[in-house]
């Protein structure tokens, strides 16, 4: 189990007796040094005044700073680093592990999946009045979703760390908006020719990158992911740059557009017309491309080319000496990767309807492989777990109110929220260092299916 | 040794690796920078031949082994593969001129290896490699890693994907198919146990032993080992010397080895090449070699005087050189003569000190003196040796019908063998697990044709024939006898029952039982 790394570097002689006086020590050394450097930080205000500087005496604050690093190491002494059963050491037995989430992994995917197929329904049932922005969230979560599953094929099994993912995404948007643009072409139509131009792109890329490793590998597709971008907003005549692209077509249910009115889904189906009707169909589309990326991606590890992938992630060389042709096994790689995100694209133009080249930003790869490097590598649980965790943390911590009765007025939370985040994250990783759910599944089974741990698992290049 | 070498070797004018070569190295060179890693280099590899590449550290071993397996690509020089019998030399001419890569032939395929990618030489031209630095993929289990050696088969057979995403049933066939294959050499490695644990998980011996089974998993033709022997224990090593020999005789596979043990090299190798600074020094039989001047030269240095300061040196050529039992006492004149002694001491289970010495002189004189033994047995060195010649006094049992004319080269006793199979004709020895077809017949031979004979061995009988059938202690370990037992009631065990199915693939499928109506085998014929 992980324990904190630095519990170990830090930690003193055990069961000493004075432990506690040592404590209170250590504690009061802390506070000392928060006493001379917060003195000139904390304690002093200056303030402009006329004629020069005006200097303000902080005592209050300076002494509840002193008190909180006091405090607060005096604690983290007694129960984390001078104490014989540090308290990390029991959150990280709470925390499922390996071998005992195999068990529960496999119900806990069922209660999402239920859960998932019928959640427009739960919201609208169950939470009337803010039905429309929790199904807009949950569609948002399952383009992460999916964005993380077409990732984890490029990063968790092939192990080629791509920082420009985002660029697949953007060429997907803009694919379906140009065809629509210029062509007048639906979304249905444009969604599988998103698709395969962004694997195409897949494939531009992968050549250039087939002969790198590990950081040259990051740097290059990190670069590649922001020529897309600077290429989309300069190319004014053709993608009208930083204005972006307006007036994206939105799917339609075999030719019924969701619309009020004669000739509208609700129309046809005799039903009264409710604005959540297109925010559920939204929803579904969605949910359904999601699911097909899983089931592709699950059905490509057990082929002999997703073998090949986490064979590659491995060792290359090995795989080079069984007759794999590693430049063929990487390039599909990409490429299949590119198209779920091309597809993800698509859909986000026509959920937004309006794009432009600020949605693709280097933030979004790094959101993705965020949520892929949180979940574990190669696990299709994990991703979905890290999206909920990430995309739909972000936004509850935007309900932070309650801190204003805390922290007075003058507080605003939603200031706080990435820093929390940043925080919560950095915790997730010291407890689980590879990400939520480790282990690997192998592909095919002899006898006994035995779940392989992290430490045996190669990660592949640029990690 | 077995009777088709002893043939081989006793042809020294034509040998058979020159007559029938599965590869040719012909002027190999390869340059790094100014550094001449290996110069002019030519030879042959017999079809069906261990052959083994030895050399001090940094002669250009493993270089070749790169250059062959196109982790390298050769400076100048052909490498030529050729699947089907005889030199082809026309084809071959016709091809180097034609700029292409292989050409089908009238009686297999050759192969220019020095134009080919890596990958298409394990693939197309089949040759398959194993690394000294052992390359497994450590995250996967070690069934997945006999399936990834598989992956060219299985690609066309899901359709490129495509027909396995959409689940046809072809695919899951083949798979299966390759799952067999991998259970095949799993077992064979002994590795049947671990199939579901991840590679990274097994001790040193057994990924070496995986390694091998993960490059036949690629069905070739050359399988090429770097150093397969390194950090083994000596009874690994003994295993590891069966299964080469097995994968030779009865895969038809012809093997390419680096090794530094010496006592491997010389126990299994039909063929032996020694380099030295990227330049062939000698080349022939194992018997041949080990006493060539310059292969000593070689190992020690030239110069009488030179002290030898590397223990593992030494030792090896004490293998090399210092066959037959040490009558001579070291020269006083030799300063390396002491520190021999010492190694000789603490390293050998042996009783040969002496003759680590450098001059060419000596060794010829050395090799005078203890022509006998070296003749009576290849392996000088090994301790395997000495039981033999203390077997040799005890008298042969005569109660068999077949007779061996060197019965009593062996210890332990010959087992009763009757000429010809009782009324009903013989069993199918293959169903007992360790006996293949080949092994079957060499059982024939001498005179086994029935479970109940093998049934009836004792220690000394089982003894007798895992020395003369070359693979001493694997009866025990596969518990021929004990299965034997079982068959011969009729009873079956879980191999005899897949034999019958016919899913083994090394085994005769046949009728089952213990009294066959008529011959099952259909391959055991006369002795």
């Amino acid at each position: 189990m992980a324990t904190n790394g630095s519990n170990r570097a830090v930690a003193a002689p055990q069961n000493d007796p004075n432990s506690f006086a040592a404590s209170v020590k250590d504690a009061a050394t802390a506070g000392f040094l928060v006493a001379v450097l917060g003195f000139f930080f904390i304690g002093i205000r200056t303030d402009i005044a006329p004629g020069g500087l005006d200097l303000k005496m902080r005592w209050g604050a300076w002494i509840v700073s002193i008190l909180v690093v006091f405090v607060g190491r005096l604690l983290l002494n007694l129960f984390v680093l001078k104490t014989d059963s540090p308290i990390t050491r029991k959150i990280a037995g709470a925390m499922p592990s390996g071998s005992r989430f195999a068990g529960t992994g496999k119900w806990l995917m069922r209660a999402l999946f239920a859960f998932a197929l019928v959640l427009p329904f739960f919201f609208t049932t169950f939470f009337p009045g803010k039905d429309r922005q929790f199904i807009d969230l949950a569609i948002l979560i399952m383009t992460y979703i999916m964005l993380g599953w077409g990732l984890n094929i490029v990063v968790g099994l092939a192990g080629l760390l791509d920082l420009g993912y985002v660029a697949f995404y953007a060429v997907g948007a803009y694919s379906f908006a140009l065809l629509a643009q210029y062509l007048d072409m639906g979304f249905w139509f444009a969604l599988p020719l998103a698709g395969i131009l962004a694997a195409c792109w897949g494939i531009v890329l992968g050549f250039p990158v087939l002969r790198l490793r590990g950081d040259y590998l990051a740097i290059v597709t990190l670069a590649f992911g922001e020529i897309i971008r600077v290429v989309l907003l300069n190319w004014y005549e053709f993608t009208n740059g930083p204005d972006g692209i307006s007036g994206i077509p939105k799917p339609t249910f075999f030719g019924l557009e969701l619309k009020r009115g004669e000739g509208g889904f609700a129309d046809f189906f005799g039903i009264a017309y409710d604005p959540i009707q297109r925010f559920i169909f939204l929803y579904y589309i969605i949910f359904i491309l999601a699911l097909i990326t899983n089931f592709v991606t699950m059905r490509l590890r057990r082929l002999p080319i997703g073998r090949a992938w986490e064979a590659l992630r491995e060792d290359e060389i090995a795989c080079r000496s069984l007759g794999i042709n590693t430049r063929n096994t990487k390039l599909t790689a990409f490429s299949i990767g590119a198209m779920f995100g091309g597809f993800a694209g698509s859909f986000f133009a026509t959920r937004q309807g309006f794009i432009s080249p600020e949605s693709f930003t280097f933030l979004e790869s790094a959101i993705i492989l965020a949520i892929v490097v949180l979940g574990g590598l190669g696990s299709q649980v994990g991703v979905v777990i890290a999206s909920i965790v990430m995309i739909g943390g972000i936004e509850m911590l935007r309900n932070l109110g309650f801190l204003q009765q805390v922290f007075g007025s003058g507080f605003d939370p939603v200031q706080y929220r990435m820093l929390i985040f940043g925080l919560a994250m950095v915790l997730i990783m010291v407890w689980k260092p590879r990400g939520l759910i480790s282990t690997r599944e192998p592909s095919v089974v002899l006898k006994e299916k035995k779940r392989i741990g992290a430490d045996m698992v190669a990660q592949g290049e640029g990690h | 040794m077995d009777a088709a070498t002893t043939m081989k070797n006793s042809d020294q004018s034509t040998p058979g690796w020159d007559r029938d070569p599965v590869l040719s190295v012909e002027h190999l060179t390869m340059r790094f920078g100014g550094l001449v890693a290996v110069g002019d280099l030519s030879f042959n590899v017999g079809r069906g031949d261990i052959t083994a590449l030895i050399g001090p550290n940094g002669a250009g071993k493993t270089t070749v082994f790169n250059c062959v397996t196109g982790f390298y690509k050769p400076t100048e020089g052909r490498i030529v593969m050729r699947h089907g019998p005889g030199r082809q030399q026309d084809d071959v001419e016709t091809l180097t001129d034609s700029g292409q890569r292989w050409k089908t032939t009238g009686n297999g395929a050759v192969y220019l290896l020095e134009r080919m990618p890596d990958h298409e030489i394990s693939h197309k031209a089949k040759v398959a490699r194993t690394f000294q630095n052992i390359r497994l993929f450590g995250g996967m289990t070690v069934l997945e890693n006999l399936l990834v050696a598989q992956h060219n088969p299985l690609m066309v057979a899901s359709g490129f994907s495509i027909g396995g995403i959409l689940g046809l049933p072809s695919y899951k066939k083949a798979q299966k198919e390759a799952v067999d294959r991998a259970v095949y050499w799993l077992e064979r490695t002994h590795l049947i146990d671990r199939a579901d644990d991840p590679a990274a998980d097994l001790p040193y011996g057994a990924q070496r032993r995986l390694e091998i089974a993960r490059a036949m998993c690629t069905k070739p033709q050359l399988l090429c080992l770097d150093e397969p022997a390194a950090g083994l224990n000596p009874r690994e090593s003994a295993e590891l010397n069966e299964l080469l020999k097995y994968i030779r005789d009865e895969h038809d596979v012809s093997v390419l080895l680096i090794e530094h043990d010496m006592g491997v090299v010389m126990e299994i190798s039909d063929h032996v090449i020694v380099l030295d600074y990227g330049v062939k020094i000698s080349d022939g039989p194992a018997d041949f070699v080990k006493n060539d001047p310059k292969v000593i030269a070689a190992y020690l240095g030239v110069d009488d005087e030179a002290e030898i300061d590397m223990p593992e040196v030494r030792e090896d050529i004490e293998k090399v050189a210092g066959d037959g039992p040490a009558k001579k006492k070291p020269t006083a004149r030799s300063k390396a003569a002491p520190a021999a002694k010492k190694t000789a001491a603490k390293a050998k289970p042996s009783s040969k000190a002496s003759t680590a010495k450098t001059s060419t002189a000596r060794s010829t004189a050395t090799k005078a003196s203890s022509a006998k033994a070296s003749s009576a047995a290849s392996t000088a060195a090994k301790p395997k040796t000495a039981a033999r010649t203390a077997a040799k006094p005890k008298p042969a049992p005569a109660a068999s019908e077949v007779k061996i004319a060197n019965a009593g080269d062996y210890p332990g006793s010959q087992p009763h063998g009757t000429k010809k199979p009782r009324a009903g004709g013989a069993n199918n020895l293959t169903r007992v697990k360790g006996i293949g077809p080949a092994s079957e017949k060499k059982l024939n031979a001498l005179g086994v044709w029935h479970f109940d004979q093998i049934a009836a061995w004792k220690k000394a009988e089982v003894q007798w024939v895992g020395s003369y059938l070359a693979f001493p202690g694997r009866i025990e370990r596969e518990e021929w006898v004990k299965q034997a037992r079982v068959l011969a009631k009729g009873g079956e065990t879980e191999f005899s029952k897949r034999v019958d199915k016919g899913e083994v693939a090394s085994s005769v499928p046949g009728k089952r039982g213990a009294q066959p109506k008529k011959k099952t085998t259909g391959k055991g014929g006369k002795a």
